[in-house]
């Protein structure tokens, strides 16, 4: 392990270890905060009692639903935006501003249109997720270098194969950025939509073992969604330094 | 004797049209040029002359408003010819690929076979001095190097006619020297016509066997020079009082260019320093 990776995971042994002090002591009164190694303990009962499987299977699966289509639409919608330089002024400012506007309050028309069917939940986490790689999109096209296309004309590429063979690997770091963001913005507007109104799901089962006061359930719970979106987010951060390894120098 | 026409541009012009408020750019032309098969030509210029719109033209990047390019007897018009090869200033390797796969590229679209393509494309970076590079990435190379993967890749086509746009433009006074030597290396062996663009006086007089100077734009040629030196030429011929010579005629003839191109079209009419010290 590198040097820095060793304090990352000294800061975050430290924090734990303080948090389980702080609950086993008193200092945090366990009717608000119950030690980690209690929420590890309560997380392994619940898996094993498969009582949440179908949940887990729900919510991950709205997200994976979610994922996909923000990244397959968003980087189609890009790249059509980024050919239409007209149609790109246009929606520059809506793009610039989008984030300013909290998408969550159109969830009770999408429950008055569609009921409560896991439909909702797939647009708000959709149009949560969809406009950080539109805008990826857009920015790794800008970025392409114009000597790449005349290098795709000196080799008699067609349109397809530039942009198959040349505009979307160099386009590749700002497209993995927007499929990063993405997939965070997936997470969070899933399990708050979940939290807010749907019938099912771990965001349900959160929202449901706070009102009953179900500390144990509530916390193993979130610290499985915790280690889920860490695992995700580390798994593409490593591709994504294992890529900008190649690009910036320092690669095999 | 007249040596073989490799290729030609006659009455070539480029207007880039306006748009808005801006106007249409004259931007080259009329250019007429013979360039003769194995040549080394060498056009050299003040900024925005024209020299890489020259260029693009002639490598079919760009239609000419008017006139024609032919290359090898046929017209060369808005698509790359087969046979041609061009190496941009830019740094156009791609980062995603190894060198290795930076200089098959070109050649994978061919229809090569396999073991012909791995023997062409090893030779290539043989030649360039990449072979120990073959599995690095171009960001682990330095700016040279990573000029020399963009040869190899043009090489390994076996161009015809090898188009260089500023190619040294970013590097160093002293490794622009070393790649002079090893593009002359690669001209000798290959047999290839050579056309470099350049804004270094120097690099032109060092490498070319003619050199056009240009005017400022519309860019037209004003002199073509022929450097006289023997085929076998290298570096070393920095050191030679012709070399001076030929510098200081071109230096002599694109100083009023440079200075119109900047702006100062009173002082582009006033005599030269050297006309001053010979009074």
């Amino acid at each position: 392990m590198t040097r820095i990776g060793l304090i990352r995971s000294a800061v975050i042994v430290t924090m734990i270890a303080a948090l389980e002090l702080a609950c086993r002591t008193g200092l945090i009164d366990h009717r608000i905060v119950i030690a980690p190694s209690e929420m590890a303990s309560a997380l392994v009962t619940l898996l094993a009692s498969g009582s949440i499987n179908a949940d887990i299977e729900r919510t991950l699966g709205i997200i994976a639903v979610v994922i996909a289509l923000s990244v397959v639409l968003g980087f189609a919608v890009g790249v059509v935006i980024h050919a239409l330089p007209h149609l790109r002024e246009a929606l520059d400012p809506f793009f610039a501003t989008y984030y300013a506007v909290p998408i969550f309050i159109f969830y009770p028309v999408l429950i008055a249109i569609f009921g409560l069917s896991p439909m909702p939940i797939v647009l708000i986490g959709v149009a949560t997720a969809i406009v950080a790689m539109i805008i990826a999109t857009l920015n790794g096209l800008d970025r392409v270098p114009r000597v790449l296309v005349k290098v795709a004309r000196v080799h008699r590429l067609g349109r397809v194969s530039t942009a198959l063979r040349l505009q979307l690997p160099a386009t590749a770091p700002y497209l993995f950025t927007g499929i990063k963001l993405s997939v965070s913005y997936a997470f969070i507007a899933v399990i708050a939509a979940e939290f807010i109104l749907s019938p099912a799901g771990l965001g349900r089962d959160i929202s449901d073992a706070y009102t009953d006061f179900e500390n144990r359930r509530m916390y193993a719970l979130i610290l499985f969604l915790l280690i889920v979106a860490t695992a995700v987010n580390a798994g593409l951060h490593a591709l994504d330094m294992r890529f900008a390894e190649r690009r910036s120098g320092g690669g095999p | 004797m007249a040596r073989d026409v490799h290729a030609q541009l006659a009455g070539v012009t480029r207007v880039y049209p306006g748009g808005g408020e801006h106007p249409p750019v004259h931007a080259l032309g009329p250019v007429d040029l013979d360039l003769h098969k194995g040549e080394f030509f060498a056009v050299v210029g003040p900024s925005g002359c024209g020299k890489s719109t020259l260029l693009e033209v002639l490598a079919g990047l760009q239609r000419p408003t008017a006139g024609t390019v032919t290359f090898e007897g046929k017209a060369v018009s808005g698509e790359v010819a087969d046979g041609i090869g061009v190496v941009f200033q830019e740094d156009a390797s791609f980062p995603w690929l190894t060198v290795w796969d930076n200089a098959a590229f070109g050649l994978r679209r061919s229809g090569v076979a396999e073991s012909k393509l791995r023997r062409r494309v090893d030779d290539a970076l043989a030649f360039m001095g990449l072979k120990d590079f073959a599995r690095a990435y171009p960001s682990q190379l330095s700016g040279g190097m990573r000029q020399r993967v963009c040869i190899a890749r043009t090489l390994v086509l076996e161009p015809r006619l090898i188009l260089l746009d500023e190619p040294f433009g970013a590097l160093d006074a002293q490794t622009r020297l070393l790649m002079g030597d090893e593009v002359l290396r690669l001209w000798r062996q290959t047999g290839a016509t050579v056309l470099l663009i350049t804004h270094a006086l120097d690099e032109a007089a060092m490498l070319a066997d003619r050199i056009g100077a240009m005017s400022a734009r519309p860019g037209c040629f004003i002199e073509i020079i022929e450097t006289g030196w023997p085929n076998g030429r290298d570096s070393t011929i920095v050191a030679e009082p012709a070399f001076g010579e030929i510098t200081g005629r071109l230096w002599e003839r694109l100083r009023g260019e440079s200075l119109k191109a900047l702006g100062h079209s009173s002082l582009a009419q006033s005599a030269p320093p050297s006309a001053l010290a010979a009074e």
